[in-house]
C-alpha cells in the first residue's frame, strides 16, 4: 500500500517537472518578468507538493496546480502594482495604434484587412501558434497585456479587473478592444506568412 | 430616424464588447447586418472568439504536457 503511494507521488512529481515550462510562460505573459514568473510557479509547485497526499489516486492534479498558480500570479500582480511597477494605465488610451488599421471613414485599411486563419481547433492545437501568441503578447504594452490576460487567460470578470487594476469599466473595455485588435494584427502577420 | 450603416471600426467595438456584456437588441442587429455583408469583419469576429478561448486551451496544453490520458481534459483527441 505504501509502495503504491510512493509511486503515485513520483509520478505526480514527474508531471510537475513536465508542466513547469508551460506554467512559467503562462505566468510570464502576465507578470512580464521572467524572475517573478519563476517565483510564482515555484510557490505554486511548493503548495502542490505540500498537498501531494490529498491527490493520491485522484485526477485533476495539473488543473489544481494551474488554479493555484493563478492565485500566485494575482498576488504577484498586486505586489507589482503596490511597488509602482506599473506604467500609468491612461497611457493606453491613445488611439494611434488602432487607427493605423482603419481608414478615416472607418473601413479596414487594405493591408490590415483580417484574413482567414484556418480551422480554429487546429490553430489552437498548433505549438507554433502558441509561440507566435507569446511573441505578440510580449509586443503589447504592459497595460494592454495585463488587462487582456486577466480577462482572457485568467478568466476574471470585468468587475474583478476593475478592482485589480483600478480602471473604470469603460476604460477596461477600450483597452480590451485595442489589445484584441493589436494581437490579431500581430498574430496574423506571423501566422499567415508561415502558412503560405 | 434614418438608418445608417455601421462601419468596420465601430463593428469591432461591438465584437469586442459582446465578449464582456450582452449587446442591446439594436446593437446585435447592427452587428449581424454588418457581418453578413463584410467578410473582413467576419474574420475579425472569429479571431476575437479564438483569442477568447486561449485561457481554456492553455489549461488543456498543460494537461497534454503532463501526459494526462486523452479524454480526461473533456475533449476528443
Amino acid at each position: 500500500m505504501h509502495q503504491v503511494t510512493a509511486e503515485g507521488t513520483q509520478d505526480r512529481m514527474q508531471r510537475l517537472v513536465a508542466v513547469r515550462p508551460r506554467l512559467v510562460s503562462f505566468a510570464r505573459l502576465q507578470l512580464r518578468d521572467l524572475a517573478r514568473a519563476e517565483d510564482a510557479v515555484q510557490e505554486a509547485i511548493e503548495a502542490a507538493i505540500e498537498k501531494d497526499d490529498t491527490f493520491a489516486g485522484r485526477s485533476g492534479y495539473e488543473t489544481w496546480v494551474f488554479g493555484t498558480l493563478k492565485y500566485k500570479i494575482l498576488d504577484a500582480l498586486r505586489a507589482q502594482r503596490r511597488e509602482g511597477g506599473w506604467q500609468p494605465l491612461e497611457d493606453e488610451l491613445d488611439e494611434a495604434a488602432i487607427d493605423r488599421q482603419f481608414q478615416k471613414n472607418g473601413r479596414w485599411e487594405q493591408e490590415a484587412r483580417p484574413s482567414n486563419w484556418g480551422n480554429p481547433e487546429s490553430t489552437l492545437h498548433s505549438e507554433r501558434f502558441w509561440q507566435i501568441f507569446d511573441l505578440c503578447m510580449t509586443a503589447l504594452t504592459d497595460t494592454a497585456a495585463r488587462v487582456f490576460s486577466l480577462r482572457e487567460l485568467m478568466g476574471l470578470s470585468a468587475e474583478d479587473i476593475c478592482r485589480e487594476t483600478g480602471l473604470k469599466q469603460n476604460n477596461c473595455w477600450v483597452i480590451l478592444h485595442r489589445a484584441r485588435l493589436r494581437l490579431r494584427a500581430c498574430i496574423e502577420r506571423d501566422w499567415l506568412t508561415e502558412k503560405t | 430616424m434614418m438608418f445608417k450603416m455601421m462601419m468596420c471600426k465601430e463593428a469591432t467595438h461591438l465584437m469586442s464588447r459582446q465578449l464582456e456584456v450582452p449587446l442591446t437588441f439594436q446593437e446585435k442587429l447592427s452587428l449581424k447586418l454588418h457581418l453578413a455583408m463584410c467578410s473582413a469583419c467576419t474574420q475579425c469576429n472569429q479571431q476575437f472568439h479564438l483569442l477568447h478561448q486561449t485561457g481554456k486551451y492553455y489549461e488543456r496544453l498543460i494537461e497534454l504536457d503532463a501526459g494526462t490520458p486523452p479524454g480526461s481534459g473533456g475533449d476528443n483527441y
